[in-house]
Formats: structure tokens, sequence, C-alpha cells
């Protein structure tokens, strides 16, 4: 299952559920910054738990539920996370912007009302290399108060 | 007609508008170079030299050829033209011809039916190669006696600034030797491009770049063809730093996409990107400072060496930087100040934010609270008697005018609030955070300020413009603005920048900017702090000239007073290139108006430091930055976070290790970023003083946070620990043992380096 959609693929030799996303699947939100796990670009959630597509072997999600970001608003309708995001002028040029997406998603599941340091120790495995985390970390804030 | 008063515009200059691209890059939705994709699309890989030096023997392309999904494989020999790129020299082959000059150059390219067979058919690319000793000490390489890397010799450039009386003696004079280490751009998004072959014959180019135009001066003529047929579309950029100004696979996409008659896609892997761009310049500085006994400063003497790498890049003008801001934003009625450039066999290194004024702002830095030291006075304080003012010169004998509030920027800074003492109960706000290693017993805390200065724009007589394309249209009723440039948006805001100016100048609600393209003339590039002055600009004459037109056709009523829209029965188009004031060229002692205007910052950096382990938690980071204007204030301190982020990596953890030109580190497990956990808050303070060149005197702000940042940082770490800590990044053992860095060479700050000796 991806997005909630039961999809087939042929799980190539060595390669990545994020390769098997973005180049068999379509769905390039996930992004391939680091191929090692360091940066968090390529977050999903699978079945529920927080992954970083790139070390996971596409075979390995086989009857499992993959969800990627594309997964969590549409275009006139974002996520609270996402509007967040937005609102609180956390995207830069955006490369990392899925990941800490999906990532603050994942907390918040677990820890509605998270604090800085809960929120830097949950985040502290997604990468960005513009913002400086400031706003990022305002944003997931303004997010958790959306939620209440 | 309406005549009702119109309804107040939302995101005009000065207010927080949220970007227009945020929302798809949320969502995923929004398309990175990296993402495109199109039918009967070929992957590209390249072959890389393992070896910082080496003749090329002899290449055997035949096993990658005859691998199944291989489509080409293309050497030097197959190269359309022998042109040579380069950002300021022309100096860089396609693919390596009969020469190596340093780890990682291209030496050949496939493409093949999907990105795994390309990896595995480069690697069957078999390449013999005679290695050569590599020349890595800069120093070495600029001495008469070094083997010459380039058929010009090693020297890249060579800046003299002399002012004043350049042997100028004082009451009280303070040395250093200084060292920078290689710092990388890191931006998450990789290099990439897909190029599409046209029927033409020519070729369009998706890519993700900093200056859409330079890129294309120097594909056509490599590939031998006119500009006329090679088009480049800016794709989505992930970051850029100064890292994307250079060509990297922009040639080698458009070569296989002619080649094959197929669409061919490149992207870097985040090993090859290490190897794939060029990094900041590491350097070597000798600095000496006179001041009287009162804390007026002399003379500032100082010798720079910046190690250009295997190729040119954007080395000239990081050296003239280096040399022209030299001496900080103070008032220094003497000094020499000599910096060269030098090819190595390391990696090609070029922009980096901040270029240049980085290197040399961390030493007179440096120098600053050594001076004050000698003179027992507060380090604030000896900044604030000797900061520029308005009228007064820097050394390269430039009077700063317009704004330049230095003095104001310091003691702002120094005031903005102190963080809270260390919470002893919780180890991971202590250095080493979640490591957990201390309850505080080695912990030290200290506090320091720095300030530095570059300039905004291209400098030194360079032809800088910008053009903008405004229509102004009316859809179902509306108005609506169609802004062309061909400004690339890499993260840092332009995008918002052109809106809220249309906005703003127009008195229009709904603006649109386009994608970016060459079918309008260049914006420059993105780096130097120059696209708000520049395209933000570009924009606001364009939309001055739309306004002239909306006026005449009022034809006598306040446009103010009617529904814009009921006067586009026609659209109105406006094109405008926009030039800033011409600078001059640099003289032999670079003595004269060479540059457009100056940005200035301060910093102030609160560390604890663990003297036991020799680990640093910055606390906070305050700033006063002058921004001119704020167009979008919530922008901009993104911007100030950001480049300290920057800042702060250079200071204590970014460093792309080498050895024998060697990269020991290609990798983000190895080369550290800062992430959440080593960022403290930062305190921003904008310091808005319009300079009355630029659009709604707005400054531009992408670079200071860079420049003092680190320095305000290792001085901290210096004030908590009486180390000397002449070198960056800080590393546990600088701090434990006191470990300091130094060249083998002995200079006396001011010599020329061309002829130093050992010792």
């Amino acid at each position: 299952m991806v997005n909630g959609t039961p999809r087939e693929i042929e799980a190539r030799e060595h390669e990545s559920l994020l390769t098997a996303l973005r180049e068999q699947l379509g769905l390039p939100g996930s992004k391939d910054a680091c191929e090692q796990g360091e940066c968090g670009s390529c977050s999903v959630l699978v079945d529920g738990e927080l992954v970083c597509s790139c070390l996971m072997l596409s075979g390995a999600a086989a009857e499992r539920d993959v969800r990627t970001v594309e997964s969590f608003g549409t275009d006139g309708a974002l996520h609270p996370v996402q509007q967040a995001f937005v609102d609180a002028g956390a995207v830069q040029c955006g490369f990392c912007t899925p990941g800490f997406v999906v990532s603050t998603i994942a907390l918040l599941q677990r820890n509605p009302e998270p604090t800085d340091p809960e929120i830097k120790e949950a985040l502290a495995g997604n990468i960005c290399r513009c913002t400086g985390y400031g706003k990022i970390l305002e944003a997931v804030h303004r997010a958790a108060g959306s939620h209440r | 007609m309406s005549v009702a008063a119109r309804p107040r515009l939302r995101g005009v200059v000065g207010e927080s508008a949220p970007r227009s691209d945020a929302p798809p890059k949320t969502l995923g939705s929004f398309l990175y170079a990296s993402d495109l994709a199109r039918d009967g699309m070929l992957h590209g890989a390249t072959v890389r030299s393992p070896h910082a030096r080496a003749r090329i023997v002899g290449i055997d392309v035949s096993a990658a050829r005859a691998m199944p999904g291989v489509v080409a494989v293309l050497t030097a020999a197959d190269l359309p033209t022998r042109e040579k790129f380069g950002l300021m020299r022309l100096d860089q082959p396609v693919l390596a011809d009969g020469v190596v000059r340093y780890c990682g150059e291209p030496v050949a390219l496939v493409a093949a039916e999907d990105a795994e067979r390309a990896r595995l058919a480069a690697q069957a690319v078999r390449v013999a190669y005679e290695p050569l000793p590599p020349l890595t000490d800069p120093v070495a390489a600029l001495q008469p006696e070094a083997p010459r890397l380039h058929d010009e010799g090693n020297v890249i450039e060579d800046v003299r600034v002399v002012h004043g009386d350049p042997a100028a003696t004082a009451d009280v004079v303070v040395e250093g030797e200084y060292e920078i280490g290689m710092q990388d751009q890191a931006a998450l998004g990789p290099e990439a491009g897909l190029a599409i072959p046209d029927p033409d014959g020519g070729v369009t180019l998706h890519i993700a770049t900093q200056w859409l135009h330079e890129d294309l001066r120097q594909i056509a003529v490599c590939l031998g063809l006119p500009e006329e047929k090679v088009r480049l579309v800016l794709a989505g950029v992930g970051g850029a730093f100064g890292a994307r100004e250079d060509v990297t696979l922009q040639i080698h996409a458009c070569l296989l996409a002619l080649a094959t008659r197929r669409p061919v896609r490149m992207v870097y892997g985040r090993e090859e990107s290490f190897y794939g761009h060029v990094h900041r310049h590491p350097a070597r500085l000798w600095y000496e400072h006179g001041a009287t006994r009162d804390g007026t400063l002399v003379f500032v003497r100082a010798t720079i060496v910046l190690d250009g790498g295997g190729y040119a890049s954007s080395s000239p003008a990081v050296v003239a930087n280096a040399a022209c801001f030299g001496a900080g934003p103070y008032r220094v009625p003497n000094a020499l100040i000599h910096a060269v450039g030098a090819y190595t066999n390391n990696p090609p290194t070029g922009a980096m934010r901040g270029f240049g004024a980085v290197q040399s702002c961390f030493a007179y830095e440096a120098q600053m609270d050594k001076l004050a030291a000698a003179l027992r006075m507060d380090p604030v304080a000896l900044r604030m008697r000797n900061a520029l003012q308005d009228g007064d010169r820097i050394v390269t004998d430039q009077p700063v005018v317009g704004s330049e509030p230095v003095a104001e920027l310091v003691r702002r800074c120094a005031d903005l609030p102190l963080p809270g003492p260390a919470a002893a109960d919780d180890p991971v706000a202590m250095p080493g955070g979640v490591g957990n290693i201390t309850r505080g017993e080695g912990v030290r805390r200290g506090t320091a300020l720095a300030a530095g200065f570059k300039n905004v724009c291209y400098s030194h007589a360079f032809d800088d413009f910008s053009t903008a394309r405004v229509r102004l249209v009316r859809e179902r009723g509306e108005a609506v603005a169609y802004v062309l440039t061909a400004a690339a948006e890499v993260g840092q805001g332009i995008v918002l920048v052109c809106e809220q100016v249309a906005r703003t100048a127009l008195g229009v609600q709904r603006v649109v900017v386009e994608t970016p393209d060459t079918s309008i003339g260049s914006a420059g590039s993105s780096s130097a702090s120059r696209q708000t002055w520049m395209t933000g600009g570009a924009v606001l004459a364009a939309c001055t000239e739309v306004t002239a037109e909306l006026v005449r056709r009022a034809a006598g009523r306040r446009l103010e007073d009617l529904d814009i829209a009921a006067l586009l029965d026609e659209p109105i188009e406006r094109l405008v290139t926009h030039r800033h004031r011409p600078t001059e060229p640099r003289n032999a002692t670079t003595q004269n108006d060479g540059h457009v205007a100056f940005l200035f910052a301060a910093h102030r950096a609160t560390v604890d430091v663990d003297v036991e382990t020799g680990l640093v938690k910055v606390v906070q980071v305050a700033t006063s930055q002058d921004v001119g204007r704020a167009i979008n204030p919530v922008a901009v301190v993104g911007q100030l976070e950001g480049g300290i982020a920057q800042g702060l990596g250079l200071a204590v953890m970014e460093e792309l290790q080498l050895r024998d030109g060697q990269v020991r580190n290609a990798s983000f497990t190895d080369y550290l970023l800062p992430t959440m956990l080593d960022m403290p808050p930062v305190v921003c303070d904008l310091v808005e003083h319009p300079h009355p060149d630029a659009p709604y005197g707005a400054k531009g702000v992408g670079e200071p946070p860079t420049i003092s940042s680190t320095p305000a940082i290792v001085a901290a770490i210096r004030a908590a620990t009486g180390r000397e800590l002449n070198r960056v990044p800080v590393r546990p053992d600088d701090i434990v043992f006191g470990t300091v860095a130094r060249s083998g060479w002995r200079i006396r700050a001011g010599d020329d380096p061309r002829r130093a000796a050992r010792g």
C-alpha cells in the first residue's frame, strides 16, 4: 500500500524504497540528499513508523503501509503541519521540507505538545541547510497549537 | 468605472508575506531538477579521476560501450570543440585531456537506459594513469621552483592594497597567523539537470543553477553551438550558497543529449557532489595591526594565501575580496595587504557565501581582540572607536556613503539580551548534548563579539545588470501582473522580493512570477547578495514604466481612485534593463571606487565549552545587521539565521578534510553539518537605514550572517578557555591541548608570499 492505494512493482536488486517511490511510482516528493540516512529528506511512514526510505530496500516494503509526503495534503487544503511551515516562514529552498513535514507529523502523533528539547531531539535527524532551524522550530509549535 | 477606495493590498514591501512557492514545497509537488523526467530519457554518469595529479596514458571504453543498456560513452577525443570553460578564466577542459589536476576531475561520460547501468558502465571505463606527486600546499605552489600546474604558472590572482604609508609604525603592535579549513556549501539538493535535444540541432537544458546566462555562455562555446541554439530553463533549486555558480554537469548533460538524440538526466549523488562542485577557499593569513595607546588604529598589514585548487573558478574575485575587505569595517589610515590565489592539486574552490570576506574577517577580528587585550581595552569599545562612519574611507580609499551604521551595529549587538545560565540539571543542554558526557564540572562560559563587512553586487567595473519584463493584464475583471526575470530562486526568496516589489509599485494584488529562462536578458547571478538590489531594482524600474502608462491612460484621474483593471483593455508590457552605478576597475594599488556599496553586520556569541573534552555548545548568537530595509522581515530573519548556522558550522564543525589532495570525508556521515540540536536560539536585530540607490532602500542580506558569526563564536571559545585558536574549524584537540596551527612558512604580514622561506 502506498498512500492508501495498493501498488504493485517489481522490486529491483539493491533498490531502496526511496528509489522505487521516486523512479517507479512517480512520487518524487521524498527527496534524495545523502543516500545514507543522515539527512532525513527521504522520510516516510511505514506502518506508521518514521523511516528513512533510502535505508529500506523496496522489497522490504511489500505488504506494508507506506505513506509519503504526497499523502498529507492537497493544493488549497494543506495539512496543518504543512500550513504551519508555510505560515512560519520555515521553507526556503524547500528540499528538506517534505522530510521535515513527515517527521513532524510523526512527532505530533506520538507527542501532541512537544517541548523545545523534545522537538530538537525528534528532528535532529533532519538536516536543513537554509533556515538555521529557528523558523522550523516555530512551525512545529504552531502545528502543535493547531492540533489542540 | 468604480470610484470606491481600493481594498488594502496584502503582501507589500515591509510585510512578512508567505512565499508563493512554499505550499508546493511542503506538499512535495514542487519539482527540483533531480525530479524531472521525460519519456525515453537516458541517465548520465561521470568517470572521475581517482588521482589528484596524473597524466592520462590511455582510455579504454570498449568494455563500457559493450554493456547492455549503454547508449554512449564520451571522452575528450569525442568532444565537438577543444574549448575550455570557467567562470573567470577559461582554464578547465570539459573532459580531462592528457592530464588531471584534482581528485574527482571528469574524464569520461556515459549515458545508459537507467542510472544503475550508467553507474556500472562508468566503473567499466578503463583509464590508465601515470600518477605524479600532487602539489597541495598553496604557499609551496607559489614558489618559483614549484612545478607549473597550468601553462600560465600557479598564480591565479595577485592583489595588493597599498593605502597611506604601508610601512607605518605604531605604539602597540600585535601579530598573528591564521588558517581556514575547506568548507563545503552542502546544499541539500544535488547537482542535477535534464538536457533535451531540439529539432533544430540545439538543446534545452533544465538546470538547477545560480546564473542561467553565465551557464549558457560557457555551454554554447564548449558545444560549438551559437547561443540561440542553447536554451536554459531554471529547474527547482535545492539550495546553492555559491556552489551552483560554476558549471558542473551542464555541458556534460548537453553533450550526451546531442550525441544520443535523447533526453538525458544527470544527478550527482552526495559523494559525487562533494567531488563535483567547488568549495570555500582554504586560507592562510599573516596579520599585523598597529594602534596608538588610546586604541586608534594606525595600520594593518596582511599577507593572505588562498588555495584555488586545480582550476580558477571565481578565485580572482575571492582574492580581491579578501584583500579589499581585509582590514574590516574600521578606519585604517595605513595598510598593506597582499593576497594571492594559488593553483594546487586540491579540489577547486570558488564561490561560497561571503567569499573572501569570510576568510579575512576571521583573522582581523582575532587581531582586534588581541589588540584590545594588549591595550587593556574593552574589545567592544575598541571596535566602536574605530568603526567606519559616513564618508570614512576603507583601505581601498573608497568612501562609505549611503548607509554605514557600523558603530550602531556594534553597540546594539553588544546590548542585546544575553542568555540565561546553563541549565545544570539538563545534560542535553551541555557540551556533548545527547552524548550525555558531562554534568558541567569542566564547563566554562564565554561571550564575545565580532563585526564584518563586504560589498554588495559585482565590483571592479563588471557590467552588472538585471533584466525584468512586467506585463499587466486583465483576467476575469482583475488586474494581474506577470513578472519575468532570469533571476535564480535558490531558496533565498527573490520570488518574494519580485512579488512584493511589483505589488507595491503597481498597486495590484495578484502578481505572478514566471519561471526564469534565457528567453529574457540576464539577471546576473544569485550571488554577492545582489538579487534584491539588482533584480528587485529591475522589477521596480519596469513597474515604474508600467505605472507611467497607467497614468497616461487615466487621463488626469488619480490612479488611487480607479480600478486599474478598467485601464487594461490593452495589456501593458515593459522590459527594462537595470544597472547599478558604474564601478572602477582595480588599479595597481587597489585605490579607487571599486564597489557599489557595503553590507555590515555584528555578531555576539555565547558558548559553553567543556575544557576536559574540548566540546563546544553554542548557547546563543545575537546579531545586529544593516539591511537597508527589510522587504519581508520573516524572510530576512530566515537569511540571518541560516547564514549564522553556516558560520557556526565553519567555527566548530565543518571541514572537508584533505590528504594528498584526496577528500577523506565526502559524505554527510563524515562531513558534519549543524542539526537542530547544534543550533542555538538566534536573536536578530534588523537595523534599517534605507540605502538611497537600492529599491525601497533594501540592501541585500544573504552574506553578512556568515562573515562575522564565525569569528564571534571562536572569540567566545577563546574567552571561555584562554586558548589561542588560530584555525577554524576549532577541533576538540585545539581546546584540550591548545594546539596552534603553523604553516611552516616564514612570512611577515605584508610580504609577497611568492618569495617565502620555510621555517
